[in-house]
């Protein structure tokens, strides 16, 4: 990590992305820095349009900047190849959607196991990895369903377990319970905790306060640019349901 | 009457909408079209200058050939010209089997001895120069022009030189090179001191008695057939004039068949092409569909719209084709050199017209009855959402492609996505390889023949007729098959956007994706170009009435096979880069829309 703060898994500066030209110019990303440390959760919030979608594409390479820098597990992502950055998508970031994402005819351990075949494993280890992080996410009984078969909850659980195949150093979740009804938001937020308490990084963009409550920092985006942060940690963790006001 | 309207008006717009699309459905239903035509424009293309020629020509109902070596003579031929229903006769000529030289070819011909003055029964018609005299010699025209021989011209005949006097057509013999050797006419006494010819001194050690060929009209033409087999003998042999009219015709039975199989073949591609196309119309037309039924458009109309608008394509596509294919009918529709006249553009006959056009609608029913179908019943609600058909599923495919590369593994399940389409690539390039193995049968065939024909090697005017059809066919076929790979590969792209997006951002490179979209389209080539050589050989084997033709050799079916996928995947890479090269956000994002 050359230029990069060594306690930072991810760091971006000064990240810009535009869309259109002269009037039409469109700063969906204005200057943005940011530090992610290893085991941190990191709720970004903000209106619909400020741009918090696009930051985490531009975060997890899946979409290109305009300017700045972006670093991830000491690799300038901004500069890459496309080649290299799937493969860098593929080794270090998992990434939870809010529409899910899964392929609808493959099911529950077939979609989880993907990435891991994409990686070269072989399709005994890879099966066996999807089958204990369904097993995880406590969908193990469902592994052989398709995703037309489960409820929403059900859905986004495979797709944690998806961006956890690999075991990547982070994991990108874009609205994941924007979808969902208060129980199955409940059924992910519980494993987004259990990810939480296991050390795993997660960076999650989200206009539902109750999901960024459970986070150790909280960003908030406006117009593109951080206009506030607060450190919540300290205390989430464990009462995450109490805090979320889901249960009881 | 306003439903009919509504359906035209929206059919219209639609087309309106999407020109280039409009412009391939058409395209491609006029190909096979144009074929069709070009068949049924063939039918009976030699019978009516045989007709003219025989009635220029006085030509005889019966030729019979009388063959010294095998006892017939001068003398039998006469009491034949006295036999019950014989109303005239010309000859007997004397015949001869002379080597004639010219233009750099020896060719052995047959040399009829003739009188200068006019014969009352098949006197040849001259269409260059002027009848036989001593020293000079008459060429059957179809022979003459594949020697290149012109009134004027000099030949040998057995290194005796002559001059060209003419060139004429008759009726009395099959043109050439139906009769080999090529015909010639020459005073009787040139005839006379040319036989026997040497080769027949040398075979059997002895002088060979004299051949002679005599020219009977019958009180009944009709029963010339009758006639011949009641009289032939090991030393006559017989033709009647019907037989030579048959033969004569065979010049384009060939090229006939080849174009109404290779109109079907192209047919079938033209379904593949418009299923192809109206598929993926479709996958861009489920918001439209969504909103036609929100808005109180029943199933039927739904249909009804798709269904017009293709049919009404078809209807012009079959037109173009029969425009088309009267237009370039006459440059397949020579009856060859042999025959006098030409006959001009064929006048399409309703049946033949309405068979186009039935083959044309036919074709664009097929194509778009299950897509129309299938957006009929498609629920309004995941219309509007422009949801795409859910894709089947394929477990065993699945299971099986974990142990692949990845591109193949995302190749197995791309195509196992879409099966029906992976069929339509698959029939395709069967269909082209099939013709491809077909064209190389029948130039290995032409090869064959030509090595054992006449003893220069000329060109046989049948076979070069035939290649020319046959390289037609394949040219089209070829590049509706091309055009066909494009479509699916593209459709295939536009299909897989979300799924490839998807790998993308789960790790797959932007290589293994392309190489998955090219191998989505190379794993039903592989067993369509497979399939092509024995559907090739079961085409020839039943088709042909007489001898098969070769198979090619190993090493061509090889290249063949090869070559084909070779092809797909360079024609499929492209559209495969263009569709893998937008960011995975924008189409995950659009997708979600």
């Amino acid at each position: 990590m050359s230029d990069t703060d060594n306690t930072s898994v991810l760091r971006a500066r000064g990240l810009r992305k535009e869309y259109g030209k002269e009037a039409g110019l469109v700063r969906a990303v204005d200057g943005v820095d940011l530090d992610v440390a290893p085991g941190q959760t990191l709720a970004v919030m903000g209106p619909s349009g400020c741009g918090k979608s696009t930051l985490l594409h531009l975060l997890g390479g899946l979409d290109r900047s305009t300017g700045g820098e972006i670093w991830l597990a000491g690799h300038r992502v901004d500069q890459m190849s496309e080649r290299a950055l799937a493969r860098l998508r593929r080794d270090a970031v998992g990434f939870v959607f809010q529409a899910f994402h899964l392929m609808d005819e493959l099911t529950a351990a077939e979609n989880v196991e993907l990435p891991a075949l994409l990686a070269g494993r072989s399709p005994r280890a890879a099966r066996r990895r999807a089958l204990g992080l369904l097993e995880r996410t406590g969908l193990v009984d469902r592994a052989g369903f398709l995703p037309s078969a489960l409820s929403g909850g059900q859905r986004q659980r495979v797709a944690v377990a998806r961006a956890l195949a690999n075991d990547p150093l982070i994991v990108l979740a874009d609205e994941p319970t924007g979808n969902l009804d208060s129980a199955a938001t409940l059924e992910v937020l519980r494993l987004f905790d259990s990810l939480h308490k296991a050390g795993q990084t997660l960076v999650i963009v989200t206009h539902d306060s109750r999901i960024a409550a459970t986070a150790d920092r909280l960003i908030s985006m406006r117009d593109g640019a951080f206009v506030d942060e607060t450190r919540v940690t300290g205390g989430t963790t464990g009462r995450l349901a109490d805090l979320a006001g889901l249960e009881g | 009457m306003g439903k009919i309207l509504l359906v035209s008006r929206l059919a219209a717009r639609d087309l309106r909408h999407r020109p280039a699309q409009a412009v391939l459905v058409l395209l491609v239903i006029a190909a096979a079209a144009t074929t069709l035509t070009l068949g049924l424009a063939l039918h009976g293309v030699t019978s009516q200058p045989y007709q003219r020629t025989r009635a220029a020509t006085a030509g005889p109902d019966v030729v019979v050939s009388a063959f010294g070596q095998n006892g017939g003579s001068a003398a039998s031929l006469m009491a034949l010209a006295r036999a019950p229903g014989v109303t005239g006769h010309s000859g007997p000529y004397p015949l001869a089997s002379p080597v004639l030289r010219a233009h750099g070819h020896a060719v052995a011909v047959q040399a009829e001895g003739r009188d200068p003055a006019p014969a009352p029964i098949d006197q040849p018609k001259l269409t260059q120069g002027s009848w036989v005299r001593p020293g000079e010699v008459v060429v059957e025209r179809s022979f003459a022009d594949v020697l290149g021989i012109r009134a004027g011209d000099r030949v040998t005949l057995n290194g005796r030189p002559f001059r060209v006097a003419g060139i004429a057509v008759t009726a009395a013999l099959p043109s050439y090179p139906m009769e080999s050797p090529g015909q010639i006419w020459l005073p009787r006494a040139d005839a006379r001191s040319l036989a026997p010819s040497p080769q027949s001194h040398a075979t059997s050690g002895q002088p060979q008695p004299p051949d002679f060929l005599l020219n009977l009209r019958l009180a009944d033409p009709a029963a010339a057939r009758a006639f011949a087999n009641a009289h032939e003998t090991p030393g006559l042999a017989m033709m009647a004039w019907q037989d030579t009219r048959d033969q004569d015709a065979t010049l384009v039975t060939n090229s006939q068949q080849d174009l109404l199989i290779g109109s079907w073949l192209l047919g079938l591609l033209a379904a593949a092409s418009v299923a192809v196309l109206v598929g993926g119309r479709m996958a861009e037309q489920t918001r439209r569909v969504g909103l036609l039924k929100a808005v109180g458009g029943t199933p039927g109309l739904v249909a009804a719209v798709l269904l017009a608008e293709n049919l009404f394509l078809a209807m012009i596509a079959a037109a173009a084709g029969l425009a088309a294919g009267r237009l370039a009918a006459p440059l397949l529709t020579s009856p060859g050199a042999g025959l006098v006249g030409t006959p001009g553009a064929p006048s399409l006959t309703v049946p033949a017209i309405a068979l186009v056009a039935a083959a044309a609608l036919t074709v664009a029913m097929i194509a778009t009855l299950v897509p129309a179908i299938r957006a009929a019943r498609t629920s309004t609600i995941r219309a509007l959402a422009g949801a795409a058909r859910p894709p089947r599923r394929r477990a065993g495919l699945i299971a099986a492609s974990a142990r692949l590369p990845v591109p193949l593994l995302l190749g197995l399940r791309l195509a196992a996505r879409r099966p029906r389409r992976a069929v339509l690539s698959a029939a395709s390039i069967a269909i082209t390889v099939t013709t491809i193995v077909a064209v190389l049968a029948f130039r290995q065939y032409a090869h064959n023949a030509q090595q054992g024909y006449g003893l220069s090697g000329l060109p046989n005017p049948q076979t070069t007729r035939d290649s020319q059809v046959l390289l037609v066919i394949t040219v089209a076929l070829v590049v509706l098959a091309a055009i066909n790979a494009i479509f699916i590969t593209w459709a295939t792209v536009l299909d897989a956007r979300r799924p490839s997006a998807l790998a993308r951002a789960l790790g797959a490179t932007p290589q293994q994706v392309t190489t998955g979209l090219s191998a989505t389209q190379l794993l039903p080539a592989l067993p369509g170009a497979i399939a092509g050589i024995p559907l090739a050989v079961g085409l020839d084997a039943a088709v042909s009435s007489g001898q098969a033709l070769p198979v090619p050799p190993a090493w061509q079916l090889l290249a063949v096979v090869l070559g084909t996928l070779f092809v797909v995947a360079g024609l499929t890479a492209i559209p495969a880069r263009i569709g893998a090269r937008r960011p995975v956000a924008e189409i995950l994002q659009s997708e979600t829309a």
